[in-house]
């Protein structure tokens, strides 16, 4: 293999590690929308329960981004 | 520091002939400062023994001597232990939350403030950022909630009460996912998205400020420079709102755990 293809695959190779993780963040980023999106709706319906609805809306909204989270630090966890 | 920090405070600015020296991994690794009797200390754990000083300092001069009439101090520290009281322990556990206070308050002040470290000049250093201050405290809270089920339910009682009532045919399916779930999803997603939340705050921090600094010179690199500041400012806030927010949701989350081992039938 020639210096430039092997500069050519390690290019490629780090990209693609970057479009996993935008490909792996469009879940998470649709399931926050849908978190948030549903607790204003909510609220906006019943504004005396809007103290629960916020409590329930930070607890899903953690769960769904722990899935993006996980993304991100999974590439420094197998590193090695 | 190590690295690109060093090249970045050597003088390496965009236009002459040096790359952008990009912050990763060798900003979370701290030179010791010194050792006591083998322990070598690092900035890390200095951050860390200084919020214990601070926490302690604050809540003993708060309640130590406590009042009828509160002074400004002993207002302050009731407006902090209430509001964790009203905004996670109630809704969460309800009345018989109360005697699980010391522990749920003292977790959100410790992460709060272990947080905040983050944003002041100087310290500059999330001390969860680094995955070994966060585990022993997902340890604490994970030996804590099952005790809480062995002692309210009994031992097979506990495990019973994971799976929920539904179909015979879905069981097979049903049973792994939920002892999964309890014995290493539930911990291990509570540690890493407080560690995750910082790791990625503190990197994006230094992006920034590194970015600034390398593209400051007496030419259009200091338009762009004013751009990075201007992103500077905007993740600072941003992380004012993670670092409070983190320190809520690790909370909300213990004590749903722990009610979650407290309460009978599924």
């Amino acid at each position: 293999m020639s210096a430039t293809a092997v500069l050519a695959t390690q290019v490629i190779s780090v990209n693609i590690g970057a479009v996993g993780y935008g490909l792996a963040a469009i879940g998470p980023g649709i399931g926050i929308g849908l978190v948030f999106g549903h607790a204003i709706e909510a609220m906006a319906r019943q504004p005396e329960a809007s103290a629960r609805i916020q409590l329930y809306m930070w607890i899903g909204f953690a769960l769904t981004e722990a899935l993006a989270l996980i993304g991100l630090i999974a590439p420094f966890i197998f590193k090695y | 520091m190590t690295g690109d920090l060093a090249a970045a405070a050597e003088g390496c600015h965009i236009f002459s002939g040096c790359g952008y020296p990009a912050p990763g991994l060798d900003d979370f690794n701290f030179r010791k400062l010194f050792s006591i009797g083998g322990w070598n200390v690092t900035k890390p754990e200095l951050i860390a023994v200084l919020c214990v000083i601070i926490i302690v300092w604050f809540f003993w001069a708060a309640f130590a001597k406590p009042k009828m009439i509160p002074g400004k101090t002993q207002s302050l520290g009731e407006m902090a232990v209430l509001a964790v009281r009203d905004n996670i322990v109630r809704p969460v556990l309800g009345a018989k939350g109360d005697s699980y206070m010391p522990f749920l308050t003292s977790l959100f002040f410790w992460i709060l403030v272990t947080n905040l470290m983050e944003l002041i000049p100087v310290l500059q250093f999330p001390s969860m950022s680094r995955i070994g201050f966060v585990w022993p405290l997902v340890g604490v809270v994970y030996i804590f909630y099952w005790y809480l089920g062995f002692r309210t339910k009994g031992f097979i009682g506990y495990f019973r009460s994971w799976v929920p009532n539904a179909p015979w045919f879905i069981m097979p399916i049903l049973i792994p996912v939920e002892i999964l779930k309890y014995v290493f999803i539930q911990p291990f997603t509570l540690g890493v998205r407080l560690f995750a939340n910082m790791f990625a705050g503190h990197l994006l921090l230094s992006i920034f400020m590194v970015a600034t600094w390398y593209l400051t010179s007496l030419s259009i690199g200091l338009l762009y420079a004013a751009g990075s500041l201007f992103m500077v400012f905007f993740v600072f806030l941003l992380e004012l709102l993670v670092d409070v927010l983190q320190a809520f949701i690790f909370t909300t989350l213990t004590a749903t755990y722990i009610a979650d081992s407290l309460e009978h039938g599924h």
